[in-house]
């Protein structure tokens, strides 16, 4: 069994497979009135069982839940049971004579789709509770009452369809050693989230996960991509074998930790991580990193049901800002929509959410949302070195605007009398081609670029990176991103500018070098890729790079690039 | 029958949280007990109904009560509308 093998390691553990209810209409219909009164009993069976599983968590104290907890349930509870949620999955089976899973599926979808409509926000946000609604029926009708836990035994490896980033958050990762999902390509979220955590993960296995079932042994290679099932104690020894190779290895480059990250020649290059709260920061510096070259700020957003206040996020950036140790941190902008959804800002569904109502412009647009995000990060500009910077932008404009309400939000810091950095420094993320082509206008309005080589990918070779079946077309080695990317570069040299990089290739073995000789200043990754990288630099030279670069931007596709690079790092 | 309009001053309007209220209330009465905005009539018995009705703040909803307790039906829903509601 083969998948794509996108956090390294090796992991030899327990399979917990983690089953989605996944809506599927069977097509089957009812032949006469006694298979309907059974469909029918199935179905108000099932509507009991998940009623009596709400009752219960809602009466076990140890959970120790709140009155809002309670009050959640008692909702739950509503809708579950609710007389015109049954009475439209009857009259499906009765009439249209389905069974009561795709009757259920049916009303579900189209409830959800009614409420995805409303004009009022919180309405349309309930969407989400329906689904889920939906999908506890579901489970009890198809007997399966085991729902994605939240609490692991040691060793466990997770198999799942695929991680959803509200699923990471709830997951206790600790007893967690490797991940293997069907779905999903090497920037996909579990795949991000396995490699900052420095978990071995394989996504993209297909169907090849099928057959797993609890219990069942597993070895998991994260870099050949591949997994063993239940394999033979040979190969268990085997893998063993290499698991302590790789730990050893890993050692070797963790010892690189205090070594200064410069070329053989003397260029200085800065190494950096990318972090999503101030508990990251131990493993950065652990591996020897020097500072955050980006920290997202979507987990404050995330799994709550309203904004966090100004205070909230105040104290999230500030005790990032003091255990940040002096060094730069780049704070970037609220970074939702897209593939990332706010339970309680119902934004509609769209068509394009990559194209769509996302990141910057959200906060152009609901500039209270952006004001309060940008006065907690001047309040604790004070305790740290932060940074600021503005992620999807496209224009000129767009910088300018943003600049406009952070001058604000200083203003009335200042009417206010509250300390903060005056002088914070401004960036701006490049991800979208049109920033990159304008580089140049671009970096007379900041102080800093930092290229965000996923979405720029994405959006350069329109690639949708979610969708599996054109991972071969997203290459950020394609020599159209490759010389977008060294424009990016040549520009923020030119104008005297910093620039670094935060998408997954800052963090690529095969993409050090190139990048080096583009004269990249700055490569901010996953805190366990930086001693790789380090490796790397320290072992050349800044004129055999530029070498390299100089080559490399001759060549005519990428797979010559990759060849040729492939040859240099092994 | 009893028929009675109610202006909604709670802000937010009529949310999860008390239209799973209004359901309860509803249970404790024989009548049948409608909402209607607009074109739309829906009973209070169904969660799923009083939501899809979108009932925001400033918004006019009449409420109908069918039946022997009507009386006093229409006098618990109508505390609801006018005073509970906005505690909500």
């Amino acid at each position: 069994m083969k998948g794509i093998g996108v956090s390294p390691g090796i992991s030899i553990g327990k399979a917990f497979v983690i089953r989605k209810d996944k809506a599927f209409v069977t097509g089957v219909l009812l032949k006469n009135d006694l298979e309907i009164a059974a469909e029918i009993e199935r179905f108000n069976l099932a509507v009991d069982l998940a009623t009596a599983e709400i009752e219960s968590i809602r009466a076990n104290r140890e959970l120790m839940l709140t009155e809002e907890d309670l009050a959640i349930l008692e909702t739950q509870v509503e809708f579950i049971s609710d007389p015109q949620l049954k009475e439209d999955v009857i009259e499906k089976i009765s009439s249209d004579k389905k069974n009561a899973n795709d009757a259920l599926i049916e009303v579900t979808a189209s409830l959800v789709e009614l409420f995805q409509h409303m004009d009022d926000e919180y309405m349309r946000a309930r969407a989400a509770d329906i689904q889920d609604i939906g999908s506890r029926i579901l489970k009890h009708l198809n007997g399966s009452g085991k729902s994605g836990a939240q609490q692991f035994e040691p060793d466990t490896i997770i198999i799942a369809e695929d991680i959803a980033p509200s699923d990471t958050i709830t997951m206790d990762t600790r007893y967690i050693t490797g991940f293997a999902t069907q779905m999903g390509s090497k920037t996909s979220h579990a795949a991000i989230i396995a490699r900052s955590k420095g978990i071995p993960a394989i996504v993209g296995c297909r169907d090849g996960l099928q057959g797993i079932k609890d219990g069942d042994v597993i070895v998991l290679d994260g870099i050949s991509g591949l997994i063993h099932i239940n394999p033979g104690q040979q190969v268990i020894d085997e893998y063993r074998v290499k698991r302590d190779e790789f730990i050893k290895q890993f050692e070797k480059l963790k010892a690189l930790k205090d070594i200064p990250c410069i070329t053989t020649d003397g260029a200085a290059i800065m190494l950096t991580a990318n972090i999503s709260c101030a508990d990251d920061l131990d493993s950065v510096f652990d591996n020897g990193g020097e500072g955050v070259g980006l920290l997202r700020t979507e987990m404050l957003f995330m799994n709550r049901d309203t904004f966090p206040s100004e205070e909230e996020q105040f104290e999230f950036y500030k005790k990032v800002a003091l255990n940040s140790k002096g060094k730069p941190v780049i704070v970037r902008t609220i970074d939702i929509g897209g593939d990332k959804q706010l339970t309680y800002f119902g934004l509609p569904v769209e068509q394009n959410p990559f194209l769509g109502y996302r990141a910057i412009r959200i906060c152009l647009d609901r500039t209270d949302i952006f004001i309060t995000q940008l006065k907690a990060i001047l309040r604790a500009s004070v305790f740290g070195d932060l940074k600021i910077m503005f992620p999807m932008i496209s224009n000129v404009e767009e910088v300018r605007a943003a600049k406009n309400i952070l001058a604000q939000a200083k203003e009335e810091l200042q009417n206010e009398h509250i300390p903060f950095n005056a002088d914070i420094k401004v960036g701006i993320m490049i991800e979208i081609p049109s920033a990159a082509i304008t580089a140049d206008i671009l970096a007379k309005e900041v102080d800093f670029f930092s290229i965000g080589t996923n979405d720029l990918c994405q959006y350069t070779l329109a690639v949708d990176r979610m969708n599996e079946k054109i991972t071969h077309l997203y290459d950020p080695f394609n020599p159209g991103v490759l010389r977008l990317i060294s424009n990016v570069i040549e520009q923020g040299q030119k104008h005297n500018i910093h620039v670094g990089m935060c998408g997954e290739m800052a963090g690529d073995t095969m993409a050090a070098l190139l990048l080096l000789g583009m004269g990249l200043k700055e490569f901010s990754m996953s805190a366990g890729t930086i001693p790789a990288i380090k490796n790397i630099i320290i072992g050349h030279s800044l004129s055999s790079a530029q070498e390299v670069c100089g080559k490399v931007m001759e060549m005519d596709s990428s797979t010559t690039i990759i060849t040729y690079l492939q040859s240099l790092t092994a | 029958m009893i028929t009675t309009d109610y202006i909604i001053t709670a802000p937010q309007g009529m949310h999860a949280r008390p239209a799973t209220n209004l359901v309860k209330l509803g249970k404790n009465f024989q009548s049948v007990i409608s909402l209607k905005k607009g074109e739309k009539t829906v009973r209070i018995n169904s969660l799923l109904n009083i939501l899809s009705l979108a009932i925001k703040g400033g918004e006019t909803i009449s409420v109908m009560v069918d039946g022997e307790d009507e009386a006093e039906a229409a006098t618990a829903i109508g505390l609801f509308f006018t005073e509970q509601l906005k505690d909500q």
